[in-house]
């Protein structure tokens, strides 16, 4: 389905992308406060064309695997939006947003023409479920995207040749606190998400799967980062060691959205 | 009246000297203590020598603003010949030492002072500081007027603009502060962590200055002379602690400074790795100071340590400093468009002036005229009288209408001034006067 809604958000992006590059790299500060403005109605536009798709489907965004990847997208941007609300930090806008534009790129090239077949799962529990799924996994691309800046950052410190960008990003302190608190939310998203999976799996089937890989993974997911919270305050770890093991737990977050869905999963899966 | 150009507007003056034009022993004769800078504005004003002053005094400047009644040319010689007898100097002794700039050039001459641009360092802030400062206490004493209060003000909205639009001033240009900014990279704001300062020289004061700028939150002193630390401490509001404290003050400190003489290791790695275990691995920035050097080389190896000596600072200076040189068009930029603003401003309000002095010279004219022709009007009705008066009004005004709506609205406002200048010229029967 092609959406003019889609291209104008596509469009937004890019300009707030850009927007955040010129204010990195341009060293204009102005820049600093147009890029979120247009992150802002980025956001709006995508909440728009994922109505609107939802409409066309007949569905819930997230009714396909390329809807939630969406809304995976969006949620990602929100995330990262009330951060730099709340932290002031626009230069990480900078970084984020590529990760952002190249999803949604990717998405665009793999659009379905044609409406997919309407999930028999409805439901309110389940809309909690999925939601807070997809927001915790967005959390934790959060914290790996902050992950890397401090990991950047951190090389260049000690490397003593701070870069003309340096400046710009926030100090490792604070993108550390951005980091885990991103963790927190998604740690929280997704523990609700569990907890409403097996609300809506015992009432579908009266029983509730715990050997299902994508059960087994998203344990294994709320374990790691557990421990790198736990890690963060520990000797010998805090700093880059624990920044470069959270960028690392994000790979099982890829793997558990993408390749189990995929194929390894029995009534996760969306073909 | 005014000559016509450039300076036909306000008679605006400056005289002064700065760091590119005086050397520092002849800045230091030509100085004003800020008592003083209020002093001279003040008898700028009451001599009547200028109807607004302001003097701005630091340590690379001193500049005496005058808006004058007369030519701006005669305003210049008349502040220049003031400053120098203000110091008891003669003329001959500040022969190219002082420039004079009036009209446009002083407007901009000042905006590039507030920007920064014509500062020793490239961008420096505290420029911007001294002029509020200045404008503030001037302001107070009454010796600026309407010119001088919008010529600062506009100054001051031009140093806050290129400091926030442009990378001018942004990064540190001397080591003590590329140290201190670099810290503040790795843990935020200071207000909230503790510094060590290891040795009690001028360096030490110096990068202590800027933590305390930066409002670090604890802030400790170690010397080998206690004395000495002692000193410093009081002046800066710290605690001094004697030598013996110093690997424990290292396991307490986010920040350390080492800044001592003779080539003494404050800091090995074994005791580094020491403290880090102490302090639970928490990061720590270590600005090495001292030539010798203060840190063993082999403490940078040490895990969620960051180490900077002199020669590393100073690269980044060297880096700040082509960084800003790279901002200048920009800020040159900024400058221009604040002095085409004013220059708008001091335009309208020159042409308001004239169509006033228009307005007043048609008046008496008009006035006149009814005098020579009472013997006519004797014949008249008082009610008659009073509608010829008010006839009369009314055709001034309506002559006067249409220069005034053009040159509000048109453009080439500067041109329609002189255009009624001219006019205001025949009208004053100037020539004959003269």
């Amino acid at each position: 389905m092609h959406s003019p809604l889609f291209d104008a958000c596509l469009g937004l992006y890019t300009a707030s992308l850009a927007a955040y590059i010129g204010f990195l790299y341009g060293e204009k500060r102005p820049m600093g406060k147009i890029a979120p403005m247009l992150l802002g109605a980025a956001i709006v536009v995508h909440y728009l064309a994922l109505m609107e798709r939802s409409r066309w489907m007949h569905s819930v965004p997230y009714n396909d695997l390329y809807g939630s990847m969406s809304l995976f997208a969006w949620l990602v941007a929100v995330t990262y939006f009330v951060l730099e609300m709340w932290y002031r930090q626009p230069s990480v806008g900078a970084v984020v947003l590529p990760f952002l534009l190249v999803w949604e790129i990717a998405l665009a090239i793999a659009a379905p023409a044609t409406p997919p077949p309407i999930s028999p799962g409805k439901g309110a529990v389940l809309a909690f479920h999925i939601t807070l799924g997809i927001l915790g996994y967005a959390a934790f691309a959060l914290s790996f995207i902050l992950s890397l800046i401090f990991i950047l950052q951190s090389r260049m410190l000690r490397a003593r040749r701070p870069g003309r960008a340096f400046w710009r990003f926030p100090p490792l302190d604070v993108l550390a606190r951005m980091s885990r608190g991103s963790i927190w939310v998604g740690l929280a998203a997704c523990s609700a998400s569990l907890v409403f999976g097996f609300i809506w799996d015992r009432r579908v089937r009266g029983s509730f799967s715990l050997t299902d890989p994508k059960v087994i993974f998203t344990f294994a997911i709320l374990v790691l980062y557990g421990m790198v919270l736990w890690l963060s305050g520990r000797a010998g770890w805090r700093g880059p060691r624990v920044a470069r093991f959270c960028a690392l737990c994000f790979l099982l977050v890829l793997f558990s959205y993408t390749l189990v869905n995929l194929y390894l999963t029995g009534f996760h899966r969306y073909f | 009246m005014g000559g016509r150009g450039e300076n036909s507007g306000f008679r605006l003056a400056l005289v002064g000297c700065n760091h590119r034009s005086a050397s520092v022993e002849n800045r230091e004769r030509m100085t004003f203590t800020p008592e003083q800078a209020l002093t001279a504005a003040g008898e700028l004003c009451v001599r009547g020598i200028i109807a607004e002053a302001m003097v701005i005094s630091t340590c690379n400047r001193s500049e005496v603003y005058g808006v004058a009644n007369g030519d701006s040319e005669d305003a210049a010689a008349a502040l220049e010949s003031f400053f120098i007898g203000f110091h008891g100097m003669e003329a001959e002794q500040t022969n190219g030492r002082l420039y004079r700039h009036s009209g446009t050039e002083a407007v901009r001459h000042l905006f590039r002072v507030a920007a920064g641009l014509d500062s020793m360092l490239l961008g420096e802030a505290e420029i911007l500081g001294q002029l509020r400062d200045t404008y503030g206490k001037a302001l107070e004493r009454g010796t600026t007027g309407p010119v001088l209060n919008r010529l600062f003000q506009a100054a001051l909205e031009v140093g806050k603009r290129v400091r926030t639009e442009t990378e001018l001033g942004a990064r540190p240009m001397s080591v003590a502060f590329a140290g201190v900014k670099l810290a503040e990279s790795v843990f935020g704001e200071l207000a909230g962590h503790s510094a060590l300062v290891v040795g009690s020289g001028a360096v030490a004061a110096q990068v202590i200055e800027h933590l305390r700028r930066r409002e670090i939150g604890e802030l400790r002193i170690v010397s080998r002379t206690y004395e000495h630390a002692e000193s410093l401490a009081r002046k800066f509001d710290a605690q001094a602690a004697g030598w013996d404290y110093l690997e424990s003050l290292l396991c307490w400190a986010d920040v350390v400074v080492t800044s001592v003489a003779g080539g003494v290791t404050v800091l090995d790695r074994a005791m580094l790795e020491k403290s880090m275990a102490a302090r639970k691995g928490r990061a720590v920035f270590i600005m090495d100071l001292g030539v010798p050097r203060n840190v063993e080389p082999q403490a940078a190896e040490v895990y969620n340590a960051y180490i900077y000596n002199v020669d590393d600072l100073g690269e980044i200076v060297e880096r700040n400093r082509q960084s800003r040189e790279a901002e200048i068009p920009s800020a040159e930029a900024l400058v221009e468009e604040h002095v085409g603003k004013f220059d708008a401003w001091r335009n309208s309000v020159e042409a308001v002036r004239l169509i006033e002095d228009l307005r007043r010279q048609l008046h008496d004219e008009r006035r006149v005229f009814l005098r020579e022709q009472q013997r006519i009007l004797d014949h008249l009705a008082p009610e008659q009288r009073e509608a010829v008066e008010r006839l009369t009004e009314n055709l001034v005004e309506r002559i006067l209408k249409g220069p005034a709506k053009r040159l509000r609205h048109a453009p080439g406002l500067r041109e329609r001034i002189e255009e009624l200048e001219i006019l205001r010229d025949l009208f004053s029967g100037r020539e004959d006067q003269n």
